[in-house]
């Protein structure tokens, strides 16, 4: 099997924007019908469902940003009766609150047969046995593989992240031959089986790794330390989770799912829509979801589209590796983080606004340490007290961020600031 | 009884420490006894000095952040079991002792013990009845 949908994945370019065309003009009236948000959103920008004829008329839709999902926290942007919803997923906002995404059972099969596309792409077959190692819960990453891996018929090991050792144990006795994880955790899975003497146990032939950003070195390492060929996968929360688009065996950019989600690159800071080909931020159209259809959803990944013949066979139009963000947003051990959310809790316990953040990689695995400024208030002459404050602040992060950080106290004023203005972040990883 | 102790924050990196005194020197300040509670990233350093509201400007100044503690002063014969002896009243009094440190006093046959208690009047009350002796702070200032 090359392809989980060659109607799709192969089809003539012609044909995809037809079925585009339909499916967005659907949805824009649908949402305007439905949806109040949408349509004082479209109502501001003067521009009515009759606008959308076709692909090409996508530009004259207002865009959807974090700060319209924090807005219409929770059920704003809802499209669908929250009696057809049977999931949630969640990740983080900007500044605390969380975004939360609903599914149709409509929306997690046309999901399930996005990540098949993947994992098919990277050889799956019914025989396969796919290792899920990102995380179960409300992170998109390890239910959506799950899924994908299910549509196609492999055996599905839903390992979750961590405990290590189990993850091997399994590897081994169970066969495994498709890792999905980040591609970080990817790294320490690998180092710890040739400590452990095991590289000769393991049957892995692939990995799909995602949800941070990884390098061409780091997909060699991976490649050559566990015998595999290494793909890549692209997805957030808002658009549906991991699946909108994904690696082929080229492994020179991902094929975006363009029957689902339509693409666009613009300017960061006009908004405007650049040419394919031009750098610029990734703006992603839902045409097919029923209950959270976001329509130019800015992603605020940096990246360049192509459009050109791939050797595997599939038409359907490629992304480049995101390059970069244009908001100050860090991935961290695969969870999102924002500066703005970390300044929320030291705010929020009495501690300066006063912090900087450091971020490294010690043994494959992500390091987030906050350094805060000590405030007289906070200051006590014993120990204990202080501690006591510095393991609330810890608790409070971890449960705000997801993730656990160190937070270690410094001298007032001892932050480096340069020309006045504190630098915020400080990220020591060599990926 | 009691004599001002000042706490200052230093961080756990080469040179802090100096840092602090140098600026104490730098007024003519005198230290009396001085402790460290230290963890991986920070330290506490605890002064008694002579001049405690002239040491606590200066540290302002220099952007120390800094409390100031009022803790017992106790004041002992320099012979075995005299420490002991205290904190066994205390122990007995089911009070509970923060930290301490002690130092000596030249040429008087004397010791000092800096107790940090939850309860100051309290715990003086208790050594008190027991006929345990207090420095005032001009003794421990003027020493």
């Amino acid at each position: 099997m090359r392809y989980f949908q060659p109607e799709i994945e192969c089809a003539a370019p012609e044909e995809i924007k037809k079925l585009q065309d339909q499916r967005l003009v659907e949805t824009v009236r649908r949402v305007y019908a439905t949806v109040p948000y949408y349509k004082r959103k479209m109502d501001e920008k003067g521009v009515t469902p009759d606008d959308i004829k076709s692909r090409d008329d996508l530009h004259k839709l207002p865009f959807l940003s974090k700060d319209d999902l924090r807005e219409a926290y929770p059920y704003g942007l809802l499209a669908a009766p929250l009696s057809d919803c049977v999931r949630i997923h969640s990740t983080s906002g900007t500044t605390g609150k969380r975004v939360v995404a609903f599914y149709t059972q409509h929306d997690i099969d046309l999901w399930d047969d996005c990540c098949a596309r993947a994992l098919v792409a990277a050889g799956a077959t019914e025989e396969d046995v796919v290792h899920v190692a990102y995380g179960y819960g409300l992170f998109t990453g390890g239910m959506g593989l799950n899924g994908g891996a299910h549509r196609v018929g492999c055996l599905t090991l839903p390992m979750s992240s961590g405990n290590t050792e189990r993850q091997i144990q399994f590897m081994c006795d169970l066969g495994s031959t498709i890792l999905c994880c980040t591609p970080s955790y990817a790294e320490f899975l690998a180092e710890t089986i040739e400590e452990m003497g095991l590289r000769g146990a393991i049957k892995l032939k692939a990995g799909i790794f995602g949800a941070e950003a990884w390098s061409e070195e780091m997909r060699a390492r991976l490649q050559e330390k566990l015998g595999i060929k290494a793909y890549d996968i692209y997805g957030l929360t808002e658009i549906i989770g991991p699946g909108v688009a994904f690696e082929c065996s080229e492994q020179s950019g991902m094929h975006i799912n363009e029957d689902h989600f339509i693409p666009e690159i613009i300017d960061p800071n006009t908004g405007e829509v650049l040419p394919e080909g031009e750098k610029g931020e990734l703006v992603f159209t839902c045409i097919t979801k029923e209950a959270f259809p976001l329509l130019r959803y800015r992603t605020r990944d940096i990246c360049v589209l192509k459009r050109e013949k791939c050797a595997c066979g599939r038409t359907l139009l490629k992304m480049a590796k995101p390059m970069g963000r244009s908001d100050d947003m860090l991935i961290i051990r695969g969870v999102n983080v924002f500066p703005s959310q970390i300044e929320t809790v030291l705010i929020g316990c009495g501690f300066s606004g006063n912090y900087q953040i450091v971020v490294d990689r010690v043994r494959h695995t992500d390091t987030l340490e906050v350094l805060v400024e000590l405030t007289p208030e906070m200051f006590s002459d014993t120990v204990k007290k202080i501690e006591h404050r510095e393991k609330e602040l810890a608790e409070k992060l971890k449960s705000m961020l997801g993730i656990s950080a160190k937070v270690t106290l410094v001298a007032p004023k001892s932050i480096a600031r340069s020309e006045g203005k504190a630098v915020r972040v400080i990220d020591k990883r060599k990926i | 009884m009691t004599v001002q102790q000042i706490s200052v924050f230093v961080e756990n990196r080469q040179g802090k420490l100096v840092e602090v005194l140098e600026t104490l020197s730098a007024r003519n300040i005198d230290l009396r006894a001085l402790s460290i509670a230290d963890t991986s990233d920070f330290g506490i350093l605890r002064l008694i000095v002579n001049k405690p509201e002239e040491a606590v400007k200066a540290l302002a100044e220099a952007d120390y952040v800094t409390s100031v503690t009022d803790v017992l002063a106790v004041s002992l014969d320099d012979t075995p079991g005299s420490l002991a002896r205290v904190l066994r009243i205390l122990a007995d009094a089911a009070i509970s002792v923060e930290y301490l440190y002690a130092f000596v006093a030249h040429g008087k046959g004397k010791a000092y013990v800096i107790l940090r208690v939850e309860d100051n009047e309290k715990a003086a009350a208790v050594l008190q009845k027991k006929g345990i002796a207090f420095a005032d702070s001009k003794d421990i200032y003027t020493m």
